[in-house]
C-alpha cells in the first residue's frame, strides 16, 4: 500500500512538473509582454529603458532559463506579483481558492446527495417509466450549456421574480450568513445541475451491475429483507467505483465552477484566472492554472488511493496493465 | 419479443443493427431532428433570399422587433434577423462540432491502437498521458490556448490574418484535448482483438504491425469509434459555445450560438428574450447528439441482447 501510494505520489509530482513547464510556455505565448505594457503606459519610455528593464527582469534570457528561475522562486513560495492587483499573486489566490472550494464542495455534496438515491431508484426498476424519466433528466443535465442555464436563472430569479441577487458575494453594508447564503443559491444550483446527471447515470449503471451478482441472489434466497439487501449488500459495493469517478470529476467540476463564477461574479479562482488571462496578468494566470491543476491531480491521487484502500480486491500490480 | 414467425428473414448483423437502432425512438428522433437542423442551416442563404433580408445589415430602427412575417423570430439588439443568425450560427456550431470530433477521433484511434497493440511500456506511457489529459481542468486551459498569440508561434501571416482563423483555432484546440474517450475505448477493443485467432494468424504470417493495425484491428474496432465520436460532438459543441460566449471562440460579426448569447447577457435587463433561442438550440443539438450516441451504442454492441 505504502509503496503504491509513494509511486503514485511521485508520478503526480512529475506530472505537475511537466504541467508547470507547459503552462509556463503557454502563458509566454499570450499576446503582449509586461515590458510592452509598460512602454504603452508611459510615453517617456525609451528603448534603452526597455532593454535595461528586460535585462533586470531576465526577459532577455532563453525561456528555459527563465523557467528555471521562476521554478526556484516558486518552490520557495514566491509566485511573483500580480500586475492588476499589485500584490503578491499568492495573496490574491488564497481567498479565491477558499471561495471556489466552498462553491465546489457544496455542489459536489448536493450532487451526490441527489445522484445516489436517484440512481439506486432507477436501477431497481430498470427500463420502467420511472427509469426512463430519470434517464431523460440526466441527459438534460449533461447537455445543458451551464452558462445558458445561469443566464436563465438570473433572468428568472433575479430580473423577473427578484428573489435572489444576480451575482456577487454579499450585499455591501450587510453581513452575516443569511446574506451570503442568498448569493450562493444560484451558483450552487447551476453547478449542481451540471454535474448531477453524470453521477446519477454512473450510480445507476454500477448498481445494476452489482444487482446481477451471484451474492445478491444468494442473499435474496436467504431471505434478506429488500431494504437491507439494497443498502448493505448492493449499495456498498456499487458505490466503490464512485470514489474514482468523483476523484476524476474534479477537473470537470473546476471547469463548471469557472463558468458559474464568471456568470455570477463569484470571486473564486476560475473568475480570477479568466480575468488574469484577459488582463495580461501573467503571474496570476500562471499560479491560478497551477493550483487548478494541482487540485485535480490531488483529486485523482486520492481517488486512486481510496480505491485501493476501500476495495480489497484491487491488487496493486494488476491495476495499470489490463482492463 | 416478437412472436416466432414461421419464416424469419436471415438476420444479417447490419439488419440487426438497423432494427435495434430504429427501436431506439429517442435516437431516431434525434437523428431526424439533427438532419432537419443541418439542412436548414445549410440552406440559410436560400432562406435569406426567400425572406429578402440580409442577416448582417444593422437596422437600429428595427431593434428587438417581435416575431413577424418579415422576421419570424424577431430581431436582435442591432436589428438583425434572429432566425437567419441562428441558422448561420448553426452552420458554425455543427461544422466545428463534427470536424473537431473527426480530428480527435483520428488522434484517439491512433493512440488507442498503438497502446493496445504494443502493450507494455508504450501502453503504460500512453495511458498515463491519457489519464492525465482526462483529469486536466480543461476549460481554464482551453481559455489560455484560445488566448495565445499565434504570431508568437511562428505561424505564417496569411494563416494568422485569415478571416476564418478563429474557426481553425477552435477546431485545433478542441481536437488536441478531445481524443481521450476514443483512445480509451479503442485501446480496450484492441487489447481484446489482439488475442483473437485471426490477429495471431496475421502475426504468425509475418504481417507488418502497421498492416495488422490498419487492416485487421481497425475495421473491427469501428463501433466504439463511431459511438465515442458521436458522443463527443455534443461535448465539443458545448466547449465551442462556452469559448465563443466568453469572447475567445468564434469572433463577431460571424454568428455562433455562443457569441449570440454574449450580447444577450448584456441585455438581460432590457431584452431577456434574446437569451432564449441560441441557448435552446445549443441544448437541443447537444442532447440530440447524446441520444444518438446512446442509441448507436445499443445498436452496435454485438453482445447486447435483443
Amino acid at each position: 500500500m505504502l509503496r503504491f501510494a509513494t509511486g503514485r505520489l511521485v508520478e503526480s509530482l512529475a506530472v505537475l512538473l511537466i504541467m508547470s513547464w507547459a503552462v509556463y510556455v503557454l502563458i509566454g505565448l499570450m499576446p503582449g509582454d509586461p515590458i510592452d505594457l509598460m512602454i504603452a503606459a508611459n510615453p517617456n519610455f525609451t528603448s534603452a529603458d526597455a532593454d535595461r528593464l528586460k535585462a533586470l527582469h531576465g526577459l532577455d534570457k532563453p525561456i528555459l532559463e527563465r523557467y528555471a528561475t521562476w521554478l526556484m522562486a516558486a518552490l520557495q513560495g514566491d509566485f511573483g506579483y500580480s500586475r492588476t492587483f499589485t500584490k503578491p499573486a499568492l495573496e490574491i489566490l488564497l481567498p479565491r481558492l477558499l471561495n471556489t472550494f466552498l462553491l465546489m464542495g457544496l455542489s459536489l455534496f448536493l450532487s451526490l446527495a441527489i445522484a445516489i438515491p436517484l440512481g439506486v431508484y432507477a436501477a431497481l426498476r430498470p427500463y420502467s417509466r420511472a427509469d426512463y424519466a430519470v434517464n431523460m433528466v440526466c441527459f438534460a443535465g449533461i447537455s445543458v450549456p451551464s452558462f445558458w442555464l445561469a443566464l436563465l436563472c438570473i433572468i428568472l430569479f433575479a430580473v423577473r421574480l427578484q428573489w435572489l441577487p444576480a451575482g456577487g458575494m454579499e450585499t455591501i453594508g450587510h453581513s452575516g450568513l443569511l446574506d451570503r447564503a442568498q448569493y450562493l443559491v444560484l451558483p450552487v444550483l447551476v453547478l449542481t445541475i451540471a454535474s448531477v446527471g453524470g453521477f446519477t447515470r454512473f450510480v445507476r449503471a454500477s448498481m445494476m451491475q452489482t444487482l446481477r451478482q451471484d451474492y445478491i441472489r444468494t442473499a435474496l434466497a436467504k431471505g434478506v429483507g429488500s431494504w437491507r439487501l439494497v443498502v448493505h449488500h448492493a449499495l456498498r459495493n456499487a458505490l466503490l467505483p464512485l470514489v474514482t469517478v468523483v476523484g476524476l470529476s474534479f477537473g470537470n467540476l473546476f471547469s463548471g465552477a469557472l463558468i458559474t463564477e464568471i456568470m455570477f461574479s463569484w470571486l473564486g479562482m476560475g473568475k480570477m484566472m479568466y480575468d488574469a488571462i484577459l488582463g495580461n496578468d501573467f503571474n496570476l494566470a500562471l499560479v491560478g492554472l497551477l493550483f487548478a491543476t494541482s487540485a485535480t491531480l490531488i483529486g485523482n491521487f486520492l481517488a486512486d488511493i481510496g480505491q485501493v484502500a476501500l476495495d480489497p480486491r484491487v491488487s496493486f500490480a494488476a491495476r495499470s496493465s489490463e482492463e | 419479443m416478437t412472436p416466432s414467425a414461421p419464416t424469419q428473414r436471415p438476420q444479417t448483423p447490419l439488419r440487426r443493427m438497423a432494427r435495434r437502432f430504429l427501436q431506439h425512438r429517442l435516437a431516431l428522433g434525434s437523428l431526424i431532428g439533427l438532419l432537419v437542423l443541418a439542412i436548414l442551416s445549410v440552406s440559410a442563404p436560400a432562406i435569406e433570399v426567400l425572406l429578402g433580408i440580409d442577416p448582417d445589415t444593422v437596422n437600429l430602427l428595427a431593434r428587438f422587433a417581435p416575431p413577424s412575417l418579415a422576421h419570424p423570430l424577431g430581431t436582435d439588439e442591432l436589428g438583425r434577423d434572429m432566425l437567419l443568425r441562428l441558422l448561420y450560427g448553426g452552420q458554425i456550431s455543427l461544422a466545428v462540432g463534427i470536424v473537431a470530433a473527426l480530428f480527435s477521433a483520428v488522434i484517439g484511434t491512433a493512440i488507442g491502437i498503438v497502446a493496445g497493440y504494443y502493450g507494455g511500456i508504450v501502453d503504460r506511457i500512453l495511458m498515463r498521458f491519457n489519464d492525465f489529459v482526462i483529469a486536466l481542468p480543461l476549460l481554464p486551459l482551453l481559455i489560455v490556448l484560445a488566448a495565445i498569440d499565434l504570431n508568437k508561434l511562428g505561424l505564417p501571416d496569411e494563416i494568422v490574418q485569415s478571416e476564418n482563423i478563429s474557426l481553425y483555432r477552435i477546431v485545433a484546440i478542441i481536437a488536441l484535448v478531445g481524443w481521450n474517450t476514443v483512445a480509451r475505448l479503442v485501446r480496450a477493443e484492441t487489447l481484446a482483438l489482439r488475442r483473437r485467432e485471426f490477429v495471431r494468424a496475421a502475426v504468425a504470417l509475418g504481417t507488418p504491425p502497421r498492416a495488422i493495425m490498419l487492416r485487421h484491428i481497425l475495421p473491427n474496432a469501428v463501433s466504439p469509434i463511431i459511438v465515442a465520436t458521436t458522443l463527443s460532438v455534443g461535448n465539443i459543441i458545448l466547449f465551442e459555445s462556452v469559448l465563443s460566449f466568453l469572447g475567445l471562440g468564434i469572433q463577431p460579426p460571424t454568428a455562433s450560438w455562443g457569441n449570440m448569447l454574449t450580447n444577450a447577457q448584456q441585455m438581460i435587463w432590457s431584452a431577456p428574450e434574446l437569451a432564449i433561442w441560441p441557448g435552446l438550440l445549443i441544448f437541443v443539438t447537444v442532447i440530440a447528439f447524446n441520444f444518438l450516441g446512446d442509441g448507436l451504442q445499443d445498436a452496435l454492441d454485438p453482445r447486447a441482447l435483443d
